[in-house]
């Protein structure tokens, strides 16, 4: 017996057991989908929540609308728009060597998750910037720090510790939502689930995976908390 | 151009009339979740805030698993589950046949089940707000508990809770597209319908990611017009 088939054996939940497997499976996929796009989108936030509030006037304008268009509409319209829209122009992608990409559905779902997580995190930090009190640049630059380094060494320090709930959050609904890749025939855990029960009819197999996708949400809040109380300490003295 | 423009085109041969039917399906399924799924987020609200602990513990476990688990997966759940035990009521109650659940009732359910979940913080803050004193003041007013929380508290719930109601209502919009996976015919399921018949999906999906943004723009509008009336009275 492979260890995935435990939890059902032991349960002696028929389905789960010989699901099991391909459940694990699916949350190993979940997982990458959320880890990777999660990570790239928090790489591309910074650069736009900087951009929109210190870029060019055509930049901001060009960033707004950006994280307007992804924030104002379904990310299953999005993943659909990309999936089987950008797959028509397949002659395109292939002059491009660019076809591999657009074939598969796991790098359309990569880079749906990854340009929609970006907008909300781009939003967060814009916001967790421009909480800061302006006299900490005005410090920094008295102490004749260069730009760069105000930014690296002052602000985004602080502006990721004000934002790290909200970014939390954001990672939180992207574990949530990531179970729409399993409507572009991914098996990520929903889709296994979906699978499992196409076969079995039985409804327990979707209570089961509720309480994974909970017991992973659980965990990042848990994390996330231990996460917080022991970056903020030097702020809980006072 | 020509030919998209013809496809989009109302009559028989365009999909804009569909498309404008179901635009009208996802803002009716929004609308019908929304007071069904704020009326129990307030009672949640409510229920956290009681002395008894079973029910703030009970209040709490509500939330954190509509919060949890998969807006996809509630729908699943309560869908199948919902065909599930209205066939065995049915066969129970001695009828033959199948039954079978509307796909917007139980779009209706999941979605309200879970804006209640996430509108019951935006209450248990709003409540937070008022202070004390008015609940006392009521009580030497000699207003009783209902009372005092339907002419005292209430009005005043609404302006703190607005801007994140207004969240609420923005993420409940864009979370109805899942509800075409169950066949509820709304935007996207139109759109994913028009995409098999002629093959046409970026055309398609691109509409319909527009009537969601216009949709996404007015709420957003109307929200901040609301907020400015709410806040009429208080000096900025």
């Amino acid at each position: 017996m492979r260890w995935c088939e435990a939890p059902g054996f032991y349960i002696g939940h028929e389905v789960l057991e010989r699901y099991g497997c391909r459940m694990a499976d699916g949350l190993v996929l979940t997982l990458k989908l959320v880890g990777i796009s999660s990570t790239l989108g928090f790489v591309l936030a910074i650069g736009l929540g900087l951009l929109r509030l210190r870029g060019p006037k055509p930049v901001r304008y060009a960033i707004a609308g950006y994280t307007t268009f992804f924030r104002g509409t379904p990310l299953l319209c999005q993943l659909f728009l990309i999936y089987y829209g950008l797959g028509t122009f397949r002659v395109f992608w292939q002059d491009l060597g660019l076809w591999w990409f657009f074939r598969e559905p796991f790098y359309c779902c990569l880079l749906a998750f990854t340009v929609n997580t970006a907008a909300y995190q781009a939003e967060i930090i814009r916001g967790s910037l421009q909480a800061l009190p302006k006299g900490q640049m005005e410090a920094g630059r008295a102490l004749g720090m260069r730009p760069t380094a105000i930014f690296l060494k002052i602000e985004m320090p602080q502006a990721l510790l004000i934002g790290l709930r909200p970014l939390g959050n954001e990672l939180i609904t992207m574990i949530k939502v990531s179970a729409i890749a399993s409507l572009v025939t991914l098996f990520d855990l929903m889709g296994a689930t979906r699978l499992a029960f196409a076969r079995s009819f039985d409804l327990s197999i979707y209570l089961w995976a509720a309480l994974i996708y909970l017991a992973l949400v659980e965990i990042i809040r848990r994390v996330w908390g231990l996460m917080e109380t022991r970056l903020t300490r030097h702020l809980a003295m006072r | 151009m020509e030919k998209y423009l013809s496809l989009l085109s109302f009559g028989d041969t365009g999909w804009g009339d569909e498309l404008l039917q179901g635009a009208l399906v996802t803002i009716s399924i929004a609308l019908a979740t929304l007071p069904f799924g704020l009326a129990l987020g307030l009672l949640v609200a409510l229920a956290s805030r009681s002395q008894s602990k079973i029910i703030s513990g009970l209040a709490t476990l509500y939330t954190t698993v509509f919060r949890g688990v998969p807006e996809l997966l509630t729908l699943y759940i309560i869908y199948f589950g919902g065909q599930i035990l209205l066939q065995r009521l049915w066969s129970g109650l001695g009828f033959s046949g199948s039954l079978s659940i509307s796909p917007f009732l139980a779009g209706m359910m999941a979605l309200g089940l879970v804006l209640a979940a996430f509108s019951s913080e935006v209450w248990v803050g709003a409540l937070n707000s008022i202070s004390k004193g008015q609940r006392e003041g009521a009580a030497a007013l000699g207003l009783t508990r209902g009372q005092a929380f339907r002419l005292v508290v209430l009005p005043q719930l609404f302006r703190v809770a607005l801007p994140g109601l207004g969240n609420n209502w923005m993420v409940l919009l864009k979370e109805t597209s899942l509800v075409s996976v169950i066949t509820l015919q709304d935007v996207m399921f139109i759109a994913t319908r028009a995409n098999v018949a002629t093959k046409e999906p970026f055309l398609f999906f691109s509409a319909a990611l527009l009537i969601y943004l216009f949709f996404s723009i007015l709420s957003a509008w109307g929200i901040g017009r609301m907020e400015m009336r709410a806040n009429r009275g208080f000096a900025r």
